[in-house]
């Protein structure tokens, strides 16, 4: 029990003043299906995220949390149900539409999806040269100023075979950001780091958060990651947000399934220490 | 004692399994048709990236063209062979300049560089673009707001388009030459003769009809690579399949074309 609490009272990095803004949804679900083949992914899953917050979407591995963050952008589009971005409904807009949706978006996939052929410079700057009239020196200015935001100064010769996965998912992160969204969508950031790693992914969420003023939304089924970056939680089980609340709310859920996601977490992550 | 024997699963019958391959070839096709009106959307709207357009030309034509020539040239050199030991009885030697020009102009130049090239340039493709679909990197494209036709499909396609010719000219050359080496040194005949019936023979019809099969050629070998390696799923293995799978789709298509073609330019021409 105190392994449990240790981990799911971790206090937050920062301060609570982005949890009182005022609720404007930004991105909302509305009565979602999605399946592929005979395999059901999204059964009818709702949900609102607000201008500022940082919400996790929590669940199991195989569970659809990506397919959520896919459907976001319109990258998927749903079965049956609708997808409003700023009150546009997307959900049927075709594909030359949608890319002025995704302009409202950085997405930080969960390999990085650097541009082998390209540069860590190149791979950066490819969102401007595409999508602005930026002047070399302007592009160049832009990448060295959001390689420096990920902590990653100097790198810009490097090719993606070169970095490690912390430096990948960083270079992916600058690249996210580069055209200064209004959202950060967060694809498993964490995943396959070691655990220092993870903290500096997870400070840099919550510093880019600070600095850039941006929505995220945060995919992930590491607890230690979801309770150091999150406002709320989305915890997503058999197709639907089951449970949707704050941080503290979650360590009080009595939502069966949450509680034992939150409990089995905690005690994986204690066990190191119960050894040493 | 008895054994409980467990019901084995049974293939499905006959016709289930018939139906469900002609709805995967359909779907194939609608697939292929789809990305086709999409790529020649994608080079009447946006203006063509020639940065994106040089680096494919200079991949599908400059570095293929080592394989062009030797087997070119070793083409042209069998035929003539062949061609004087089929036809010596009838005093066919002086025929040679004739029937390999016509053979490579009309038939073997187009189809053997297309299936060659296509072959190494087709599964370069696919497997390029299928590493790049199962990295997430063709969904970064779109995420990032950027046409993955536009930016992947549409160089690779129009390089193919217009290489094809060209290495087809290549072709045509190399094995008119070859056939040259073996009419002047082994069947002695004399090269000014042998050019000469080469010029005397090839027409301009046989060129329109010989090289400009080659555009169609281009245009579908890119097109079924590209559709393939967009359509990749399944990590490395589906890589491997969607590289064999275009080859092979390829070279059939070529080959079925190349009848219809033929049956299309004789009627023109």
């Amino acid at each position: 029990m105190s392994e449990t609490s240790t981990v799911m009272d971790r206090p937050a990095y920062r301060g609570d003043d982005r949890r009182r803004q005022a609720r404007e949804p930004f991105v909302e679900f509305h009565d979602l299906f999605k399946a592929y083949g005979a395999k059901e992914v999204l059964r009818g899953a709702n949900l609102q995220v607000y201008r500022g917050e940082v919400l996790v979407i929590l669940g199991g591995s195989g569970t659809g949390k990506s397919v959520t963050l896919r459907h976001m952008l319109g990258l998927e589009a749903p079965d049956s149900g609708r997808v409003i971005v700023e009150e546009e409904d997307i959900t049927d807009l075709p594909e030359e539409e949608l890319y002025r949706i995704r302009k409202k978006f950085g997405m930080l996939f969960q390999s990085g999806a650097l541009f082998d052929s390209m540069n860590v410079f190149e791979n950066v700057a490819f969102p401007l040269r595409e999508h602005t009239d930026m002047s070399e020196e302007e592009i160049a200015r832009n990448v060295r100023e959001k390689l420096e935001l990920v902590n990653l100064p100097n790198t810009e010769h490097l090719m993606p075979v070169d970095l490690s996965g912390g430096m990948r998912k960083r270079v992916s992160l600058a690249r996210s950001i580069v055209l200064d969204p209004k959202v950060i969508l967060y694809d498993e950031p964490t995943t396959g780091l070691d655990p220092l790693t993870c903290q500096t992914i997870n400070e840099l969420i919550v510093d880019l958060q600070t600095k850039l003023s941006v929505t995220s939304v945060v995919v992930t089924h590491d607890i230690q990651s979801a309770f150091s970056v999150g406002d709320r939680i989305a915890f997503l089980n058999q197709g639907v947000f089951e449970w949707v609340g704050t941080m503290d709310d979650a360590r009080d859920s009595d939502h069966p399934k949450l509680r034992e996601f939150l409990k089995a977490s905690a005690v994986v992550a204690a066990q190191p220490t119960k050894k040493s | 004692m008895t054994v409980a024997v467990e019901p084995q699963p049974s293939d499905p019958p006959f016709f289930t399994r018939v139906r469900a391959r002609a709805e995967r070839a359909f779907l194939y096709i609608g697939g292929l048709t789809d990305l086709a009106v999409q790529t020649v959307q994608q080079m009447r709207r946006a203006p063509i990236e020639r940065p994106l357009v040089l680096v494919q030309l200079d991949q599908i034509g400059v570095r293929s063209m080592s394989i062009v020539i030797i087997t070119s040239a070793f083409i042209g050199m069998v035929l003539a062979l062949q061609t004087a030991y089929a036809l010596e009885d009838f005093g066919g030697k002086l025929f040679v300049g004739t029937i390999v020009s016509l053979s490579l102009v009309r038939e073997l130049a187009p189809v053997l560089m297309s299936l060659m090239v296509g072959g190494r340039v087709g599964a370069g493709m696919a497997a390029e673009l299928g590493t790049m679909k199962v990295t997430e990197q063709i969904d970064a494209l779109r995420a990032l707001a950027t046409n993955p036709v536009r930016k992947l499909v549409v160089p690779r396609v129009l390089a193919t388009t217009l290489m094809f010719p060209l290495l087809t000219v290549v072709s045509i050359a190399l094995g008119i030459l070859g056939g040259l080496l073996i009419a002047v040194a082994n069947l002695h005949l004399s090269a000014n003769y042998y050019l000469r019936s080469v010029i005397e023979t090839v027409k301009y019809n046989d060129l329109a009809s010989g090289i400009g099969k080659t555009f169609f050629f281009g245009f579908s070998t890119a097109l079924i690579a590209c559709y393939n390696g967009l359509r990749t799923s399944g990590g490395a293995d589906g890589v491997g399949r969607s590289t064999t799978q275009t080859v092979v789709t390829g070279a059939i298509t070529v080959l079925i074309m190349d009848f219809f073609l033929t049956k299309l330019f004789l009627f023109l021409f």
